[in-house]
């Protein structure tokens, strides 16, 4: 999928593997296997964790509410902060603490749908299912990550997955979003060892 | 930040920093489960050899809100009252295994020894040190003005829209005991970091030799500068009789005369802009520094300043303690 592989400073051989226009087909699919499996959007709640899940967790409303204009945005999506819950507070320097946004209806009694750029070890999300205990206690909790990148650490599956990506471990998968960087696209970079430490 | 000991020792972006950790603190106390696993493990001494109910009780708060564990040590009735030095309660308390002093003591610089003297690993929290500093107090002080003057609202409590922000262009006016006042000092110079505008009001008796260098400006008349500076906070320092022997002369002819003259009370409130709040570091004496009627006015925030109390303290336990064990951060 990536055609034009580009040579970066520090972390070696960067090659694309997602183009934004597969992002947004990607997102597309994902929102509505979330209606389907849900059987509509009425009790979905999504949760983004931060910062790139945020984002993809308002792409996904946005695709959402043009499936079912009639769904009230304000209780559709909200953020994560799982900054408190990791549980390597006590390796490197402090972390900022994020803030947490819940949905105006709380989270009681809905599908949660967790959000993340890339899923990989899992403690992300074993911190975010801490933070959601926290929050209040949903009907069920759903995972949507835009990468799969396997490698887990703990017992913890995707239900929506927009790539699955075999990686080795020393591999750095980044996604960009226009958001935040600039523009959309998925990338893997060898050498890099900051993921493979998390 | 390895220790917080003094004020002063804060840069403007770590200051913003601690204030900014803090409104997300009192964000998660909002919730129905309010505890929260940050800290879990780890265990918070509160060292306190002067007595102390509001500060002790916040900084346990704050400790349990983040599911550390506390002990508590005060002077009384402790191996203190029999004599042992500040040293050898430091090296019990690292043997057994504390993660975190909290201290406060009757001598201006204790913390700063217990810091420095080699007795002890763990990060030290100033809570009051005579009448040298008290950082947490500032801080919290720093932060309920932030949220009610550099919100979208001004006046209004609102954290939206002040993340990130300084104090830069607040007018602030603290009156009273500046002499005894460890609140004082530590507000005169945070606040300066911070960005803000202050103004000490005291009679000449209750300002401290040196004051000319402090970084703010100095009144002995309460009336002149509640017209001219229009402050958008009024901060009333407690005048602190148990510090002042009755041997040694009155700071002050009689208590109604410094309350005519540096008491808040009706008509000074009605000088006020409409939106400038009114502080007390606590414990007020009603009718003294502040009447009745000024303490329970809707401008005064002096109840809402113990609740942020808990974020702040919240925020500082978590910037000295969460990061990698046993090493200084940054």
């Amino acid at each position: 999928m990536g055609s034009d592989p580009a040579v970066s400073a520090d972390a070696g051989i960067t090659r694309g593997v997602l183009t934004s226009a597969e992002i947004d087909r990607a997102l597309t699919r994902i929102a509505y296997e979330i209606l389907e499996r849900n059987k509509g959007g009425a009790q979905v709640v999504l949760l983004g964790i931060p910062t790139r899940g945020v984002y993809l967790a308002d792409r996904l409303a946005r695709k959402i509410l043009a499936v079912e204009p009639e769904l009230a945005p304000e209780g559709l999506v909200g953020r994560v902060d799982i900054t408190m819950y990791r549980d390597d507070l006590q390796r490197g320097p402090v972390r900022a603490v994020g803030s947490t946004q819940i949905p105006v209806n709380g989270v009681d009694g809905k599908s949660v749908v967790l959000v993340d750029d890339v899923l990989f070890s899992g403690r992300t999300v074993r911190a975010a299912l801490d933070a959601i205990t926290d929050l209040g206690r949903p009907h069920t909790v759903q995972l949507a990550a835009l990468v799969d990148r396997g490698h887990r650490r703990l017992p913890i599956r995707p239900d929506f997955v927009g790539k699955n990506l075999p990686t080795a471990l020393d591999e750095r998968v980044k996604v960009n979003l226009a958001e935040i960087d600039g523009a959309d696209s998925v990338t893997i970079s060898h050498g890099g060892t900051t993921e493979a430490r998390r | 930040m390895k220790h917080l000991l003094s004020t002063a020792d804060l840069s403007r972006s770590e200051a913003v920093t601690i204030l900014d950790t803090a409104a997300q603190m009192a964000a998660t106390q909002e919730r129905a489960v309010k505890k929260l696993p940050t800290l879990r493990g780890r265990t918070v001494v509160n060292l306190f050899f002067e007595d102390s109910t509001r500060t002790r009780i916040s900084f346990e708060t704050a400790a349990k809100r983040l599911s550390a564990d506390v002990i508590n040590f005060s002077a009384k009735g402790s191996s203190v009252s029999k004599g042992e030095s500040l040293k050898d309660t430091a090296l019990t308390l690292k043997a057994m295994g504390a993660d975190a002093v909290i201290i406060r003591h009757q001598a201006s610089g204790a913390p700063h020894t217990l810091a420095h003297a080699g007795w002890l690993d763990a990060p030290v929290i100033n809570a009051g040190d005579g009448t040298h500093q008290h950082p947490t107090q500032a801080l919290l002080d720093a932060y309920t003005m932030r949220r009610h003057l550099k919100g979208e609202v001004r006046g209004a409590a609102d954290s939206k829209g002040v993340i990130g922000r300084d104090l830069s262009g607040l007018s602030v006016v603290l009156v009273g005991d500046v002499l005894h006042s460890r609140v004082a000092r530590a507000n005169v110079a945070l606040l300066h970091t911070l960005g803000a505008q202050v103004t000490l009001v005291a009679p000449p008796t209750l300002l401290p030799v040196g004051v000319d260098v402090w970084p703010c400006a100095v009144s002995y008349d309460l009336d002149a500068v509640l017209r001219e500076h229009q402050p958008d906070a009024l901060m009333m320092l407690r005048v602190q009789r148990e510090r002042m022997s009755s041997a040694g002369g009155g700071f002050f002819p009689s208590p109604l005369e410094y309350s005519r003259l540096y008491g808040l009370d009706q008509r000074r409130l009605d000088m006020l802009p409409g939106h400038a709040i009114v502080m007390h570091p606590g414990p007020m004496n009603r009718g003294l520094e502040i009447s009745a009627q000024a303490a329970d006015s809707p401008r005064s925030v002096i109840v809402e300043q113990v609740a942020n109390g808990v974020a702040v303290r919240m925020a500082v336990l978590y910037l000295l303690l969460a990061g990698t064990s046993g090493t200084e951060g940054a």
